[in-house]
């Protein structure tokens, strides 16, 4: 079994604090893995950090063997990597300026400006090639969210972040948004693509509506649902950028004992169904105990246990970091 | 709380759009009226009342003048309205961009076709080609300015402190400003009016100049066009979740930077389009151009809810209206007291403005 994500030494300090210190870290394919930890432990830091929001301070984590993230190097090149061709451009038409020939200068100052355009879309759109281009000269920059979404990551919010004035069906299309492929230029001329792409994006997230109980309030806008409901829709919306893994944030946060039993069994489908590959912070040791294949024990930002539930249970270094040192 | 109301409008787009119309219509219906009543009262405009039978073409020809001054306000208070959207900052430089639109459609009729005056009534087919190379060259050209300004000078500080922005904002706008002044120099430059001016349509007594239609037809159509990118396609989607969320939109797979440049990059063409017709009214293009129509054109926007882009179109009209009535009246040099008057009192009974915030929410 490969590992889905692999993290070796991660640390990330804010100024004087060490929110994370050195942990290590992976997740086999096909797992439910969780993270837990007393409150303050580093857990939501270290989640940030895996979905590229904290770029950290040491250590790197790769993502389905690509190293993702890492602390960036010599990004502040990256510009004027962009701007070397259009200057070799301009330089060469300066040259031919001196000559008098005005055709081949008019031509130089339309290739200057045209390569100067491509540049900037080629470092804005960054393509893979891109990527590994500029890391043979040294420059790595760390992805971003949005790129780790494209590698094949989906996540929920600690707190319900879904967009409250776009109705469900909207919140599941955004979702979708990296794995669609029409432009602007499809849309403004209604291409058959579109149209096709359009109808293909609705009927998957109805899908996804249906899958996460959802079925048939596409249209309900979403500040407008019920709580437990709307952690379904942020789960359906995670799930529609088709992620290989799946991070969810406290999904049972504020849940009845009915609706947290329904998740957990809807997190088991989505390993069995899906195939997916979870990681969750969870502090409902009913649900973490219930199904998860590891546990991964933080405590002031170390990793002081990792192993099967029933380990972590009797470790006495996690029952010290709950309750307190027992009196001698 | 308004669930039902909401979940109704979207199901029929037809409808809405049809009841849009229908309120256009009675609004334009209404001013009309008053301006034709408010004509012919001594106490008001004193020796220049008019008979009745004169008051109503003059009604009906400042409605048009309204309606086209109206519509170009509302082009440029689209930029200012997406872009706080998107990233709430005040963008003053947009102003400017619309003067740098209003000399480049200059340079294209009067540099590529060498157009000093107005094209004959008879040539409308080599009045088109005009007026749509003027559009095509000038508004991707604006596009592309605004993105660049967005590029250098506002995303290094994305993310920090809002004030920061905001002050390279003001000196982007004199930056530009001074630029235009190097190049072009400081007072009117006259712009040639391509478009006959004498070619009207009688309505009866009155006579109502094709050029007012077609600014109005162009504004519409252009806004009809981005309220369904906007609402209807995935890019538009990723736009109103940015403008809502951020960092969630991010999470959730959205290019933040592709989708601000592409808000940059549609509110500049819109404000390039309002440059070339501005050419076309008034005949005239100056460095300081953007100052003026831009303060106007942010006002519409804050005046419609700021970040809501049926607003921004809404408060555009209502200021062109305002200022209309004011000068039909004979009392221009009170336009603009009127215009921030309103803007004042709308701004202290509803702050939220006319139809309140929000980036691509219905209206």
């Amino acid at each position: 079994m490969t590992d889905v994500l692999n993290a070796t030494k991660i640390t990330k300090r804010f100024g004087g604090l060490v929110a994370v210190h050195d942990v290590d870290f992976t997740i086999p394919e096909g797992s439910i893995v969780s993270l837990i930890g007393p409150n303050g432990a580093g857990k939501t830091t270290f989640f940030n950090i895996i979905a590229g929001i904290y770029d950290p301070t040491a250590g790197s984590i790769d993502f389905h063997g690509e190293n993702m993230i890492a602390r960036a190097r010599r990004a502040w090149l990256e510009p004027f990597l962009w701007l070397t061709p259009p200057a070799i451009l301009l330089l060469i038409t300066l040259a031919i300026s001196t000559s008098g020939n005005q055709v081949l200068t008019g031509l130089g100052i339309v290739f200057t400006i045209l390569t100067l355009l491509g540049s900037m879309v080629t470092g804005v759109s960054r393509p893979l090639a891109y990527q590994r281009a500029i890391r043979r000269f040294g420059i790595f920059r760390s992805a971003r969210p949005n790129d780790m979404v494209v590698a094949g990551l989906g996540r929920t919010f600690q707190n319900i972040r879904l967009f409250a004035n776009m109705t469900a069906m909207d919140n599941v299309l955004v979702g979708m948004h990296s794995r669609l492929k029409t432009t602007w230029i499809d849309a403004l001329l209604s291409t058959p693509r579109d149209r096709r792409e359009e109808k293909t994006s609705r009927v998957r997230a109805n899908e996804l509506l249906t899958l996460v109980g959802l079925k048939g309030r596409g249209d309900v806008v979403a500040k407008n649902l019920p709580y437990g409901d709307q952690r379904r829709l942020e789960i359906a919306r995670a799930l529609a950028s088709d992620p290989k893994l799946l991070l969810l944030d406290e999904p049972t946060a504020g849940m009845n004992p009915n609706e947290t039993a329904n998740l957990t069994r809807l997190i088991g489908r989505l390993r069995s169904e899906l195939g997916l590959t979870v990681l969750l912070i969870e502090h409902d040791m009913r649900v973490v105990m219930g199904i998860s294949d590891r546990v991964t024990v933080l405590d002031h930002g170390e990793r002081i246990a990792e192993g099967t539930p029933d380990e972590v249970r009797r470790d006495p270094k996690v029952i010290e970091a709950y309750l307190g040192t027992p009196p001698a | 709380m308004t669930t039902v109301a909401v979940a109704g409008r979207r199901s029929n787009p037809a409808s809405r759009f049809l009841r849009i119309a229908f309120f256009a219509v009675v609004a334009i219906v209404i001013y009309q009226l008053v301006l034709f009543i408010a004509l012919q009262q001594t106490w008001l405009v004193g020796t220049s009342a008019l008979p009745a039978d004169q008051a109503f073409p003059v009604a009906v020809q400042q409605t048009i003048n309204a309606l086209s001054i109206g519509a170009i306000y509302a082009l440029i208070a689209l930029g200012y309205t997406m872009v706080y959207g998107i990233i709430e900052l005040i963008n003053f430089a947009h102003g400017d961009v619309f003067m740098v639109g209003a000399f480049l459609s200059m340079f294209v009729t009067l540099g590529i076709f060498g157009q000093t005056v107005g094209v004959s009534v008879t040539d409308i087919p080599f009045l088109i080609l005009l007026l749509a190379s003027a559009l095509i060259i000038v508004m991707p050209l604006t596009g592309l300015l605004n993105v660049t300004i967005e590029r250098i000078f506002y995303r290094p500080f994305r993310g920090g402190s809002r004030l920061a922005p905001l002050i390279t904002a003001v000196g982007v706008s004199f930056i530009l400003q001074n630029l235009a002044l190097v190049f072009v120099g400081s007072g009117d430059r006259g712009a040639p009016q391509v478009f006959p001016l004498e070619w009207q349509i009688k309505f009866g007594e009155a006579k109502i100049s094709v050029l007012s239609i077609f600014i109005f037809a162009l504004a519409v159509s252009l806004m009809v066009a981005l309220n369904l990118f906007v609402n209807k396609t995935r890019l538009g989607r990723a736009m109103r979740a940015t403008a809502q969320d951020q960092q969630a939109a991010s999470l959730m797979g959205v290019d933040l930077n592709q989708t601000i440049a592409l808000t940059f990059l549609l509110g500049g063409a819109l404000a390039g389009a309002a440059g070339v017709v501005w050419g076309l009214r008034f005949g005239y293009v100056r460095q300081d151009l953007g100052f003026n129509a831009g303060l106007k054109s942010f006002t519409s926007a804050v005046l419609g809810g700021i970040g809501n882009i049926n607003g921004a179109a809404l408060g555009g009209f209502f200021i062109g209206f305002t200022e209309n009535l004011a000068s039909a009246l004979g009392f221009s040099r009170w336009s603009e007291f009127l215009v921030f008057l309103i803007l004042t009192f709308v701004l202290i009974f509803r702050p939220t403005g006319i139809l309140g915030q929000q980036l691509g929410d219905r209206a």
